[in-house]
């Protein structure tokens, strides 16, 4: 077989991050990509563009961002997996179509490759501005998941996890990578399809006079049938009810949005990962997502060596929260700080704050963009006394 | 073993290309890891772009170059821009026609070693400017052994265009056994 018309490329590749992204989501199924270039996440609809046409999919450069969103929910509700990328502008036009899709509990994967901004900002440089926008850029109150790869080879396996993550609880999952991890060549390894977990969103089996595209049960995630499946369907943005017919007025409303929350906050553990290193006796945590988590490394490491017992806790969701997590870490006997770098000015570590309570001094250690922290900036935030 | 390397020169070089070809040779085709960044602006062609590798034994935590062991600069501003860094016994190599520095020592960047090489004049001579990159290329492995030569031509024939493997191997080994006079 062509090495093109192969879904999964197993074998080791020196590929940047973007690239990654889109061959992990060829590995776990996405045949439908909608799009609108933007730098510095171009790379993965170029792939998309290369390959998608050789394995039965579909490429589509849309006219602008809010049709790529909006195109990606109609073809997941035709059966097929799909995605879009983008970055900081393109994302900030997203908005609306993520609240859609989070209503109509529309399965697809959205990355979100960050760059400098505000608006068009920094084109070719990394940022973590959009953590916030991220978890609440489209209006109503919703939960989301959000996923963050630290390197090329996160950025495949990652994607597959949202993928599998959007498929398991139907709504879009956001990968917030950044311009570094996503222009970032490494050595990726691709698994055996057989060894990748792959999941598949659980279709109805009910009759087809029987079926209710919104009931849910005790799974809270609705069973879904497609549009051509036969059944018959209704999906719009408005407060529905079980039949999926705009039903406006408050008991629904209230059912619907705490069922919509609850299918997170529920399985918050079942979602959240995060990576601790040396946790045992830290006096301090540097806390970190994404290419900081990785550019946080090095400093652990020298300030280990100079005798410092420091613990290392990388969010690999850093949506949801993992809250309980991080209040149990913040008891940690001897812990003196909890350390943030991130670039931004202090998002997620409005997060950390907020779940540590008081109980641990934490230290927001911000950057404005353009850049990564260097090793010093770090290093002296931990060893200061 | 543990080395930062800067390819730097102007957009259209193929500098990012010999970046990324070393950098595949030391992690798909030697046991070592390698991690590629790179600098470029909002325009790609003609305008100043740097490809950063850093080649190791272990693997790499910080993903940017922190002292520069190798420079090779095929431009004087991307050798102006990066001489500042170097570490005390770093090797750099240039192409001798463009970057000015490249005839002495007379900047006296430490006891830096300077290696020049007429790499576009040599790929003009082989019928193509644009493989001046791999000729450079040729002469880095010759020089600072950082993989084998087997490593680097396998990931030249893995990255370039079907029709020029044949083209790029040539300048490769031109590059390779460049004698400096």
């Amino acid at each position: 077989m062509n090495e093109k018309d192969k879904s999964v490329l197993t074998g080791a590749h020196f590929i940047n991050g973007d690239v990654a992204c889109a061959e992990g989501a060829i590995a776990a199924g996405c045949r439908f990509f909608a799009g609108y270039p933007i730098t510095p996440a171009t790379e993965i609809a170029e792939r998309m563009a290369e390959r998608l046409p050789h394995l039965g999919g579909t490429y589509i450069q849309m006219e602008d961002e809010i049709a790529s969103v909006t195109a990606i929910l109609g073809a997941s509700w035709s059966g097929v997996k799909s995605m879009t990328s983008t970055s900081g502008p393109g994302f900030s036009l997203m908005m609306e179509g993520i609240g859609l899709g989070i209503m109509t509990e529309t399965p697809c994967v959205i990355v979100n490759v960050q760059r400098g901004g505000p608006s068009t900002g920094l084109p070719t440089m990394v940022a973590q501005g959009d953590m916030m926008q991220a978890r609440w850029g489209s209006h109503g109150h919703y939960e989301i998941i959000a996923l963050c790869p630290s390197s090329p080879q996160e950025m495949f396996d990652l994607t597959v996890k949202a993928f599998n993550l959007s498929e398991l609880y139907r709504l879009p999952v956001l990968i917030m990578a950044d311009e570094v991890v996503a222009h970032m060549t490494e050595k990726v390894v691709i698994p055996r399809p057989q060894s990748l977990k792959i999941i598949n969103r659980r279709k109805t089996t009910v009759s087809k006079d029987k079926y209710m595209p919104y009931a849910a049960g005790a799974r809270i995630v609705p069973p879904i049938a497609h549009a051509g499946d036969g059944y018959h369907i209704h999906i719009t943005g408005l407060t529905h009810n079980e039949m999926g017919y705009p039903q406006i007025d408050m008991e629904t409303h209230q059912r619907l949005v705490k069922r919509l929350i609850d299918k997170i906050r529920v399985n918050i553990d079942k979602i959240t990962i995060i990576e601790e290193d040396g946790m045992n006796n830290a006096e301090v945590i540097v806390c970190a997502y994404g290419i900081s988590a990785r550019t946080s490394m090095l400093p652990v490491k020298l300030a280990r060596k100079k005798g410092m017992r420091v613990g290392m806790l990388k969010l690999v969701t850093p949506w949801p929260f993992p809250e309980q997590k991080i209040r149990k870490i913040s008891r940690i006997k001897g812990l003196r700080r909890i350390i943030v770098p991130e670039i931004n000015y202090g998002q997620i570590a409005l997060e950390v704050e907020r779940c540590v309570a008081g109980r641990q001094k934490v230290i927001t250690l911000p950057h404005g963009g353009g850049g990564t922290h260097n090793v010093e900036e770090i290093l002296d935030a931990i060893l200061d006394n | 073993m543990h080395k930062e390397m800067i390819f730097t020169g102007f957009g259209g070089q193929g500098i990012i290309l010999a970046g990324y070809i070393c950098g595949k040779a030391a992690s798909i085709y030697e046991n070592l890891y390698a991690t590629l960044t790179q600098n470029y602006g909002p325009e790609s062609r003609g305008g100043a772009c740097s490809a950063q590798l850093i080649v190791s034994d272990k693997p790499i935590f910080y993903p940017h170059p922190i002292k520069t062991d190798i420079l090779v600069a095929l431009s004087a501003e991307g050798y102006q821009k990066n001489q500042n860094n170097l570490t005390k016994d770093a090797i750099i190599i240039t192409d001798q026609d463009l970057v000015p520095a490249s005839k002495g020592m007379e900047h006296g960047v430490f006891s830096v070693n300077i290696y020049p090489i007429p790499a576009t004049r040599l790929a003009e001579s082989l019928g193509k400017k644009m493989v001046a990159n791999i000729v450079v290329l040729g002469f880095v492995t010759a020089l600072t052994k950082i993989v084998s030569k087997r490593s680097m031509m396998e990931a030249i024939k893995t990255s370039v265009p079907e029709a020029s493997i044949e083209l790029n191997l040539l300048s490769f080994e031109k590059g390779f056994n460049y004698k400096q006079v």
